[in-house]
Order: C-alpha cells, then sequence, then structure tokens
C-alpha cells in the first residue's frame, strides 16, 4: 500500500470491504464459508476431523477443564433462558441451539494488526494466516480475537502424544510445540495441495475440489465452503441468496427476517463465515 | 511559614552526612537486602520452572490469556511516574521542596522501569525469541509489525528507560564529584570514571545547567507519552472495557498516584535506614502527601468517568463488564480497589496523619496494593466477559505467578537499595543551593554572616 493509493482511494479507505490493493483484490481466490444451523445437530463429527486433519494436540481431561483445550473447531451450546435467567424449556425436542465456532477468517481481523512480529497476517486468498515458525507467543492476537478461536500452546505436547494417535499424524503440517499461538485454517494444507495441482493443469480450482475436514464429515451436510470470487460456487449462490456481503451491516439487513448473519457483525470484523439461523417450528 | 530544612545546618555537613549514608547503614539495610534477595530466588525459580513447562504453569488460559504479568507491567511502569513528575515537573515549575527528595524518587524512576520491562519479556510463550520485537535489519529482511501496539511499548519503554537513565546520571555529576573527593579504593576509581572530570568551574556550571533544563523538558512529555501508550496496549484493542478513549490519562494519573505512593514509602525506609531525619524532613513529606491527595483526585474523577461512559454508551458489552467488575467473582477486588482508592486519599486530609510516620508507611502501602489491584481489574475481567459467552472464563493465579510477582517487588526493592548504597541518594549540590537561597534570598530578617558559608570542596 502506497500513500498514493490511499489518497487515491480515500473513500474506499473509509468504508470498509475493498481498498483498491492488488494484493488484496481476490481476483482468483477468496475463501468463504456458510453453516446452516438449521441442519447443525451438534454432534461434534466436524470437531473430531479437525483434530485428525490438523494434528491438534489431545489435552486431557485435567487441563481441557481448565480451558486449555486446542480444539480449533467447537461446538457452542446456548439454552435459552427466560426473563428471569431461569433455563427455558421452550424446545424441549431439541435441547440446546448448536452454533459450531471457529476462525471466522475476518477481512478486518482484529488479530492481525496487534501481533508485534507480524505472526499473523492476511494472505490474497482472504485467509487469516498464522506463521508458526515466527509467533513469539504474546497472546494478544487470542485478546483481541472477539470469537477467541486462537488457541495457544501452553504445553509442550508433541513428546507425550497419546499413544495410537502419533500414527495417524498429518504429513502436510507441522505439530507445535509449546509457546506458539495456533488457530484454524480453513485446512490451508488442502487448500495448497488443491491450488498446485489445478496450476499444473493451468486451470483454476473448481467448485467442491476442495473440501475441509469439517466440511467432509459433517454428516448433514451443514457446512458449505468454496470461492467467494467464483460466483456461480455454491458459497456465492448462498452468500447472494442470503443478501450476505462485505460490508453488509446487520441493522441494514433487508429482509429483516433473512436467514444469513454473520458472528458480532457490529464490530466491523467482517467474518468470512456466514451463519443461516435456525428457523423453529413456531417461527413458521 | 514552616521550614523544609534547618537553615543553619552547614554546607560541609550535609556533605558528611549523605557521604556517610553509603558507608554505615542501619542493620535493617542488610536485613531488607536478604530478605529481597531470597524472595528474587524464589522468582527466578519459578520462572526457570515455567519457561521449561510452558506458559500453562502461570495458570493462563483461554481466554484468560495474560494475567498478572500484563498486571504487574503496567503497575511497575505506573510507579516509574511519579519521579518523574518530582524530578523534571517540579523542576520546571520551580518547586523548592524537590530538591532533597528527587534524587531518591528519580532512582525509583530507572528501577522500577528496569523491573517493568522484565515482564513483557517473561509473559512471551517463546521467550528465548523475544528480541524479534526489535527492528533490527536481518538477513530475511523480517520486520516487526509497526502497528502493534506492543512494539510501540518496547520502543517507549527503551526511550523513557534510557532519557531517564540519563537524566539521573547527569544531574548527578556534581555529586559524584564530591564522593570522588571523600573516597577511596573501587570507590574513587568509578566515582572519577564517572564525574566527567568535574571541577565546578563557571563554565561546567553554566553547560551543566542548561543540558539539565533541556533534559527536563524532554522527558516530561514523555513521562506522560509513555503510559499513554501502554494504555493503548488495551485502548487499541476491541475488547469491551479496554476499547475506552479515556483509558490514556486514567493511565497517567493512576500511574502517578502508585508513584507517589511508593516515594512515600521509600522516602520513609530511606529516613530511617539512612539517618536522613535532618534532610528527609517530615514538612516536604506534608508536601508531598497533599501531592498524591490532589493526584488522588485526578484519579478518582477519571474512574468515574469511565463508569458514566460505559453506563451511558449503551454498548452492552461494555456495560456487561463493568457489572462484571462490581458483581463477578473479581468483586471483592474491585470493591476493595474502588472503596479504598477513593477513600484512603481522603485521610491525608488530615495533618495528623501527614506527620505520622507509621500511619503514613501503612497508607502509602495499601494505596500501592490497591493501585496494584486495580492493573488487575483492568486485566482480568474484560477477558472473563468478552464477545463470546461461550467463552466466558477465570484466571486465578498459580505459585509461579504470585512468585514472580512477589519477586519482582524484592527485585524494584533490592536494586533501589543498591542504588542508594553506592550513590549520593540526596542531591548535596541542591540542598546547598536550597539553603543558600533560604539565607541569602528568602530570608531578610536573619541574613547570615557571609564567612558563615563554607565553600563548597571542590
Amino acid at each position: 500500500m502506497t500513500i498514493r493509493r490511499m489518497i487515491e482511494n480515500w473513500t474506499a479507505f473509509r468504508k470498509s470491504g475493498q481498498v483498491g490493493d492488488e494484493y488484496y483484490d481476490h481476483k482468483d481466490y477468496r475463501w468463504g464459508m456458510v453453516i446452516d444451523l438449521n441442519s447443525c445437530i451438534g454432534c461434534n463429527a466436524c470437531v473430531t476431523a479437525c483434530y485428525a486433519e490438523n494434528n491438534l494436540a489431545v489435552v486431557g481431561r485435567e487441563r481441557f477443564g481448565r480451558g486449555l483445550g486446542m480444539h480449533w473447531m467447537r461446538i457452542e451450546r446456548y439454552w435459552h433462558t427466560g426473563e428471569k435467567g431461569e433455563v427455558e424449556t421452550r424446545y424441549p425436542e431439541q435441547g440446546a441451539q448448536y452454533i459450531p465456532m471457529m476462525c471466522q477468517q475476518c477481512e478486518h481481523a482484529t488479530c492481525e494488526p496487534v501481533c508485534p512480529v507480524a505472526a499473523t497476517y492476511h494472505t490474497p486468498d482472504g485467509l487469516n494466516a498464522q506463521v508458526y515458525n515466527r509467533c513469539i507467543g504474546s497472546r494478544y492476537c487470542s485478546n483481541n480475537c472477539p470469537y477467541k478461536v486462537r488457541y495457544f500452546n501452553f504445553y509442550s505436547y508433541y513428546k507425550n502424544w497419546p499413544s495410537p494417535l502419533e500414527q495417524q499424524l498429518n504429513p502436510d503440517i507441522s505439530v507445535r510445540d509449546k509457546g506458539v499461538m495456533e488457530k484454524c485454517t480453513f485446512c490451508v494444507q488442502r487448500l495448497r495441495r488443491g491450488k498446485n495441482e489445478a496450476k499444473n493443469e493451468e486451470r483454476l480450482l473448481r467448485d467442491g475440489e476442495v473440501q475441509t475436514a469439517c466440511q467432509q464429515s459433517c454428516p448433514t451436510q451443514a457446512i458449505s465452503f468454496g470461492n467467494l470470487s467464483d460466483e456461480n460456487s455454491k458459497v456465492s449462490k448462498l452468500w447472494q441468496k442470503h443478501n450476505m456481503s462485505f460490508g453488509h451491516k446487520e441493522n441494514e439487513k433487508q429482509p429483516k427476517n433473512e436467514r444469513g448473519y454473520r458472528a458480532l457483525e457490529e464490530l466491523n470484523t467482517e467474518p468470512s463465515v456466514m451463519y443461516l439461523e435456525r428457523v423453529r417450528d413456531e417461527d413458521i | 511559614m514552616e521550614e523544609e530544612i534547618r537553615k543553619d545546618i552547614k554546607w560541609a555537613q550535609i556533605n558528611r552526612d549523605v557521604l556517610s549514608s553509603m558507608e554505615a547503614p542501619r542493620k535493617i539495610y542488610w536485613v531488607l537486602i536478604a530478605v529481597c534477595l531470597s524472595l528474587v530466588a524464589v522468582g527466578v525459580y519459578a520462572e526457570i520452572h515455567q519457561y521449561r513447562t510452558g506458559m500453562g504453569e502461570a495458570q493462563l488460559n483461554r481466554p484468560q490469556m495474560w494475567g498478572f504479568y500484563l498486571a504487574n507491567f503496567i503497575f511497575w511502569v505506573g510507579v516509574s511516574h511519579a519521579g518523574t513528575l518530582l524530578s523534571a515537573a517540579l523542576f520546571l515549575t520551580n518547586t523548592e521542596w524537590r530538591r532533597p527528595v528527587y534524587r531518591s524518587a528519580e532512582a525509583m524512576t530507572s528501577v522500577a522501569l528496569l523491573t517493568a520491562a522484565i515482564f513483557p519479556v517473561i509473559h512471551l510463550g517463546r521467550v528465548w525469541d523475544f528480541y524479534w520485537v526489535l527492528p533490527y535489519a536481518n538477513e530475511r529482511g523480517l520486520w516487526p509489525n509497526f502497528r502493534s501496539p506492543l512494539l510501540w511499548d518496547m520502543a517507549a519503554i527503551f526511550t523513557y528507560l534510557t532519557s531517564s537513565m540519563m537524566f539521573l546520571y547527569y544531574g548527578m555529576i556534581p555529586d559524584l564529584a564530591i564522593s570522588r573527593d571523600n573516597a577511596r579504593g573501587w570507590r574513587r576509581r568509578l566515582y572519577s570514571w564517572m564525574a566527567l572530570g568535574w571541577v565546578g568551574s563557571d563554565r561546567q556550571w553554566r553547560n551543566f545547567r542548561k543540558g539539565y533544563l533541556l533534559l527536563a523538558a524532554f522527558l516530561l512529555p514523555l513521562a506522560v507519552s509513555v503510559h499513554s501508550i501502554v494504555a493503548s496496549d488495551f485502548a487499541m484493542s476491541i475488547m469491551p472495557g479496554w476499547h475506552v478513549t479515556s483509558l490514556p490519562p486514567y493511565f497517567v494519573a493512576g500511574a502517578l498516584y502508585s508513584g507517589c505512593a511508593a516515594i512515600i514509602t521509600l522516602f520513609i525506609i530511606l529516613r530511617h535506614t539512612f539517618r536522613y531525619e535532618e534532610y528527609l524532613t517530615l514538612p516536604i513529606l506534608d508536601k508531598l502527601c497533599k501531592l498524591t491527595f490532589a493526584i488522588a483526585m485526578i484519579w478518582v474523577y477519571l474512574n468515574l468517568i469511565e463508569f458514566a461512559s460505559a453506563w451511558y454508551g449503551h454498548n452492552m458489552y461494555e456495560k456487561e463488564v463493568l457489572i462484571e467488575k462490581a458483581t463477578g467473582p473479581y468483586a471483592p477486588f474491585w470493591w476493595t480497589m474502588i472503596i479504598l482508592g477513593f477513600g484512603l486519599p481522603f485521610a491525608l486530609i488530615i495533618k495528623k496523619v501527614r506527620r505520622n510516620l507509621l500511619v503514613l508507611t501503612a497508607i502509602s502501602m495499601l494505596i500501592n496494593i490497591i493501585m496494584w489491584l486495580e492493573r488487575w481489574m483492568i486485566v482480568s475481567p474484560t477477558l472473563a466477559r468478552n464477545h463470546e459467552p461461550y467463552s466466558w472464563g477465570y484466571h486465578w493465579p498459580g505459585w509461579v505467578e504470585l512468585s514472580i510477582t512477589l519477586a519482582s517487588f524484592a527485585w524494584f526493592t533490592m536494586l533501589f537499595l543498591l542504588f542508594v548504597k553506592i550513590f549520593p541518594s540526596i542531591s548535596m549540590y541542591e540542598v546547598k543551593e536550597m539553603l543558600y537561597h533560604r539565607r541569602q534570598v528568602s530570608d531578610r530578617l536573619v541574613r547570615e554572616p557571609p564567612d558563615n558559608i563554607e565553600s563548597e570542596p571542590a
């Protein structure tokens, strides 16, 4: 970004969204996700798949209870509470409401500017990348992440990897040591491999050619993943259908009863993940 | 008006008193040093343990990623501020009574910064790579992220540390010359080297004055900016309760508040251990207390502003954090901080309190504990009630954090005590100047005959 470019695109800079920077124009790829909460049954298959795919450390019951778990993806459970704070039983057949939460790959990621060594940065594909080798563990990014989806290696786990699990470690990505921050990458190793193969054949990735581990394992196909720069991809169509775009504001939502929303949109972090609200029987 | 220092005190007497402080302190000095050393040893052991096992030993978790270390960091940077206030700000405003106190206050600044600088380093997950924060040229062309407030911190603290140390040293040169002329052995070699050939000539004095004024004027805005930058670690984030515009002035006021309290504590310790009853007198302490009271009121005001803006801002996240502070598990600490922090300074209105050394020791130490709590109450409750309800959680310290925190207090005290043993902790030349002014200018009634004034030893 040069000063000249900043002056020329001043109006764009003042708004959220595109900045007129070639590096970030997302010509070929811009990875996005859609999660349909209507389909999510909270089975945790995505979480397990993530553990297997991304070499996530299993920390044990005691440390997990202390809040040191390394699950890049988590199924959050929420219960309705009534006026007086009591747990409401309006939806007894459904129990809790689920929302799978992982790194939202924000376009205006709050974790990026605060890292003192620039270990987390934005890729041209719209991913929020984490460079393990560069991370010094100041943990500022995690503090500044409104979704709290950054996980810190509080201990060294690679030496005592629980016995049969080390046999299925993924050779495509590293095992992280203590003192390093990590988080969901949208399975960047799969994207990288797919992009390389596509490049050899001198074409772009086709929609659905690369699946993330969570998407692949979801029994109800609640998760869709794909390229938002490709207008014909499944995610693009879903985003268009639900009037979602970068720069979208929750209070400007049209029509009001549209299901699509992005988590904590009012903070202007511009997440790349759209959730589709769950529709209750009584809402119909 | 009451005299701060007895007028008839002889100049040679001042030299003798200050120089002897460097030789034979009371026994309590060695007891303090021993206690501090052992506490520091425990802290070093804790840090080694944490270094080898991992940051999890500090009982941190997600979302509580910072905890005690950052609270300590803010606290110590805060303590360092009052030294600059006394030495630079009061110098620029020509406040006479600062003269006997400012040297030790200025030493406290440097020592507190040396303590503070430890924390951003040891709180890192990979301590061994801490130098990556420095913008040094390297073969990979990698630079730190200049947008990160942590980097500004690093720059601000290095600048403040070097400048305040230079100011401390610069202001000490004439005194080092006096020490040089009265010392033997390694001390003589050290002081000769440090006094830079000071002979007290007219030209030297004139240049010295100019330089001192320049440094003081340079240091003052720096002091304000440093804690503002430390505040921007929080204010620049988007977390509710941190993302507050009034945080920088709030930090500076809190810093001066705790710093003044720390000066009062050290004042009393110095007065006792080094038999400084003639110089660190009760009238000066009285004025220090008044200063503390005034600053405390600014701090109270800024606190109220913060609550008001959280309340009337209608930001639900910020309100939740405020409610969490007042009613959550941290409430006992928060209310202690609020009630005592608001109430204790009012005790300083009473003259009897301002003259009672024991009560003052208790009050000043309490204020410091309260201000430490205030720092902790900035760091932890916000993370406990962040935007994401599924990730709410608390942080309670383990033995590692507690012993490193205690060790930081010991380290601070130890460095300070070493400083006052090696260097003149009261500015001899400034006290003489003060007396000279009193005798020659202010005091028209009893003018001393000129032969009563001894010339300063070269």
